[in-house]
């Protein structure tokens, strides 16, 4: 009999009476990349969690090299050589790069922390792997992209033998996906195992040997990735087929919703958006391309009045907007599904209901005269979860305890329910599954065909392409070009986001 | 949900149980009887009328100043302030009682503890507004606002309130008194007073606050997330000085209460009144949930009072339930401990179903 590495036998696990996973088994060998797959809110993340020793099974056991293991926390399935890279960061914004990579497993010399060798050793993981981190950093000066980064370095750092990406690739950008497969594939080539959680078919057809499609906590198939197409993958995740066009109706496009004017930003005393200007007009979505850290967030945080204007003009409708407060820009019409879903966009420890009107709850019908009306705001939450389709047990569940897609469906359906002139959107479908995607993809196209004005900010250059009536590609603070998306490829926005191409001049 | 009805139960009642047993052992090892003892503290504080009068008097106060604790905590703040609260709010109920003695009793009283309680929350405010505008720890800032309102205090009183050469005020006229000829005559002359309804009825306040209303649902939300509640358009200054107005309001409103109820004057003092860190202690027990907070203060406050005739009955020293009680904090302080021992399922059986949502 050939022996696995880690084999999962007849595993369950209930939150209450719950079913999060019945019954799954799954198999992994030695030197494997094993793609799990399946809708948001399937129980990935939660099987992995038994398998990193974060969570107990309720039923069912966990084998590694052939022997049946008991984990109990974390440290045990380290020390079995088990590293998981979570889905949501477990990183501590206080402490810099390097002391959240070796905490827990700090070198030391005579009790001391030895703090030259472990930036020594994270430097030499960093050049093998290409993998591209400022250890001084603190860790909540850093983008999501480059948190991500960091994740992955922790689970290198503790020389694992199986690693467990939980979808990592959710907050990266093409280029760095690209390098990240490259480390799969080196770290499988070593003989490591690798188990991959993603949302993306690509990346699952380009790196992964097998894959096991989970459904509403049961495994559908396991299927080898070589003989199965994308298409079928798909309808055996969401259980139907998927429409992946979208569809974009004619629109007036005469108003301009957006005009920012000559914008300045500071953060962390560098200029990160430069005299910038941009519009967009009703019934369109302007895309904006680029890589992480280019100024992005900032010009988000500075139309939505989350970050100081240095100068400029940022008009609403003919309406000045700069250096109002959050919650007048937000009345004045502007929604912002943000970047940061977990730190900025929700408030994990309150309900889904609680959140769903986190911007509106001060206003009729959630409250009157001071007081919040919970019977509405209950109501409310309902109607949202039937809606955006939130898999969840009841508009009163802890949104901390959604899968991270249903998070982010909390996210867009707060926003785009409120029909703001203006809809801000940083990858609004981050994490969330191909079902979801062709839903949000319709809601935002929706936003558009009714004469709204979009802006879209994505590391997905294909949902930029696709949403698109017009792209911007920002490099350094600054818009370096314009492009028609009817007439470019992904990889000549790829190069014009890395500054290679002269400033653009297509239309 | 599940969670939060753990945490809210099995945390406080296995800590009060060990505390208990930790002071049981010390009183074997130093060769005192533990059953005894306890005995005695369950008559000292609940076994007559008196008794239960003087332990319902002392929750008063710790009810208001943990209350207090746990608004700016929600926040997210350690308000250390509340026995600087205290103390300014029972100076304020004082010199109002005694500088408007004319008024008729009823409109002397309202003015009397409004008094206490809005000078309490000007103090305490004064750390939110550092806080919200400057970033200065209010852990820094409340606890040399207790030192300096200490001082304050002992120089007003001597150098104002007091006849020459007494280190007190004079007392407040009898018609302030919350402790009533009434409640004297049906309590044996204990010290219980209106003031313990008004402590309930601010329970109720504080509850209805945090679950019902805008403004509560603004402080747990700066309080659980800045960032989203600075993105969802919250004010984050304005909730943090009112939340902080809000606890020294409570504090303070303890102090007028005990100075109008129970002390009738105010004096010079070495110390600050221990009830203010009392009332953090009570509010930690009670996971900051006001209902729990009523009963930690009864749990607190018979210890203290039926602590006080330990000594009286036998030869063990009182002392012994300041060590129950330091022990009860030190272990609702280690409940990261017991949740994880929850977590593993040691107390399997009655919390089978509950035992997955704990995380
Ligand atoms: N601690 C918990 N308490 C209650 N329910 C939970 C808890 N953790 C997860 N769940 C529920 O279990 C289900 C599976 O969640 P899980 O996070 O495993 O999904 P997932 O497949 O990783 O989804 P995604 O792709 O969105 O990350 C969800 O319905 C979720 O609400
Ligand atoms: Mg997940």
């Amino acid at each position: 009999m050939e022996e696995y590495v880690v084999e999962m036998r007849h595993i369950t696990k209930q939150f209450g009476s719950y079913k999060a996973n019945n019954d799954i088994s799954l198999q992994l060998g030695k030197g494997e990349i094993l793609a799990l797959l399946g809708e948001n809110g399937a129980g990935k993340s939660t099987l992995m969690g038994m398998l990193s020793g974060l969570l107990q099974p309720t039923e069912g056991e966990i084998l590694i090299n052939g022997q049946v293991m008991k984990m109990d926390n974390p440290r045990d399935a380290k020390k079995l050589g088990i590293g998981m890279v979570h889905q949501h960061f477990m990183l501590i914004p206080a402490f810099s790069v390097l002391e959240n990579i070796i905490l827990g497993d700090e070198p030391t010399k005579a009790t001391k922390i030895n703090y030259k060798k472990a930036a020594l050793d994270i430097k030499k993981l960093a050049e093998k792997y290409h993998l591209d981190i400022d250890i001084n950093a603190k860790v909540r000066d850093i983008t999501v992209g480059m948190q991500q980064r960091v994740e992955i370095m922790k689970a290198l750092y503790r020389q694992a033998n199986v690693f467990i990406f939980d979808e990592p690739t959710a907050a990266l950008t093409p280029q760095e996906i690209e390098q990240l497969i490259k480390i799969l594939r080196a770290l499988a080539a070593e003989g490591n195992s690798i188990i991959f959680i993603t949302h993306k078919l690509k990346e699952i057809k380009e790196v992964a040997d097998r894959c096991v499609v989970i459904r509403m906590g049961k495994v559908i198939d396991t299927v080898q990735v070589g003989d199965t197409k994308e298409e079928t993958l798909a309808e055996m995740m969401v259980g139907r087929k998927i429409n992946f066009a979208v569809d974009k109706e004619a629109t007036d496009k005469s108003e301009t919703i957006l005009a920012i004017n000559k914008l300045n930003v500071e953060a962390h005393g560098l200029l990160k958006v430069k005299d910038l200007d941009m519009t967009v007009h009703s019934g369109e979505i302007v895309g904006v391309a680029g890589v992480d850290g280019n100024g992005q967030s900032e010009l988000i945080e500075a139309i939505t009045g989350l970050r100081k204007i240095k100068k400029g003009t940022v008009k609403l409708k003919g309406k000045e907007l700069q250096n109002l407060s959050a919650r007048k820009i937000s009345e004045a019409g502007v929604g912002c599904i943000p970047e940061d879903r977990q730190n900025v966009g929700l408030i994990l420890p309150f309900t889904i209901a609680e959140n769903l009107v986190l911007k509106n709850y001060y206003q009729k019908p959630a409250s009157q005269h001071g007081l919040l009306n919970y019977r509405k705001i209950n109501e409310l939450g309902r109607q949202l979860i039937k809606e955006f389709d939130i898999r969840s047990q009841g508009e009163k569940e802890i949104v901390g305890d959604l899968s991270g897609g249903n998070q982010q469906k909390v996210i867009v359906a707060r926003e785009i329910s409120a029909n703001p002139d203006l809809l801000i959107a940083a990858n609004p479908t981050r994490g969330v599954d191909i079902g979801a995607i062709e839903y949000i993809h319709e809601k935002i196209i929706e936003q558009r065909n009714a004469g709204r004005g979009v802006l879209l900010i994505s590391f997905e250059l294909d949902e930029i392409l696709k949403l698109s009536d017009r792209i911007v590609v920002m490099h350094e603070g600054e818009i370096v070009g314009e492009i028609n998306p009817k007439h470019t490829s992904s990889e000549e926005l790829g190069l014009m986001m890395a500054g290679k191409t002269p400033v653009g001049q297509q239309g | 949900m599940h969670t939060k009805s753990l945490k809210g139960l099995v945390i406080p009642l296995v800590s009060v149980l060990a505390g208990f047993i930790v002071g049981a052992i010390l009183m074997l090892i130093f060769g005192y009887d533990p059953i005894q003892n306890y005995q005695n503290l369950l008559i000292g504080s609940l076994g007559g009328i008196y008794s239960i009068g003087e332990t319902l008097r002392n929750m008063i106060s710790l009810i208001l100043t943990a209350l207090g604790f746990a608004v700016a905590s929600k926040a997210g703040f350690f308000n250390i302030g509340g026995p600087g609260q205290y103390l300014i709010g029972w100076f304020g109920a004082i010199v109002f009682t005694l500088k408007f003695s004319y008024l008729p009793a009823i409109l002397l009283i309202i003015g009397a503890l409004l008094c206490g309680a809005l000078a309490g929350g000007i103090w305490s405010m004064i750390a939110g507004i550092l806080r919200a505008y400057f970033g200065t720890s209010e852990v820094i800032t409340t606890i040399m606002l207790n030192y300096i309102i200490l001082y304050v205090v002992n120089f007003a009183v001597k150098s104002w309130l007091a006849s020459k050469g007494s280190d007190s005020s004079p007392n407040i006229v009898s018609k302030a008194n919350l402790n009533t000829e009434f409640l004297q005559h049906i309590t044996d002359n204990s010290t219980f007073n209106w003031g313990f309804f008004i402590a309930l009825a601010v329970v109720g306040l504080v509850w209805f606050y945090f679950n019902k209303t805008k403004s509560g649902f603004e402080i747990q939300a700066v309080g659980l997330n800045e960032s989203a509640s600075q993105y969802s358009g919250i004010s984050v200054k304005k909730t943090i000085i009112i939340a902080m107005l809000i606890s020294g309001l409570l504090a303070g409103l303890g102090g007028a209460i005990d100075g109008l109820g129970n002390y009738e004057n105010i004096s010079v003092s070495n110390n600050l009144p221990n009830v203010g860190y009392n009332g953090m202690a009570v509010a930690l027990l009670a996971a900051e949930n006001p209902i729990g907070i009523v009963f930690a203060a009864l749990l607190f406050s018979a210890l203290q009072i039926g602590g006080l005739s330990i000594s009286v009955y036998s030869n063990t020293p009182s002392e012994i339930v300041d060590i129950v009680i330091a022990s009860i904090i030190f272990f609702v302080g280690i409940k990261y401990a017991f949740e994880i021992m929850v977590k593993k399922g040691w107390f399997k059986g009655k919390n089978k179903a509950r035992k997955g949502g704990a995380k």
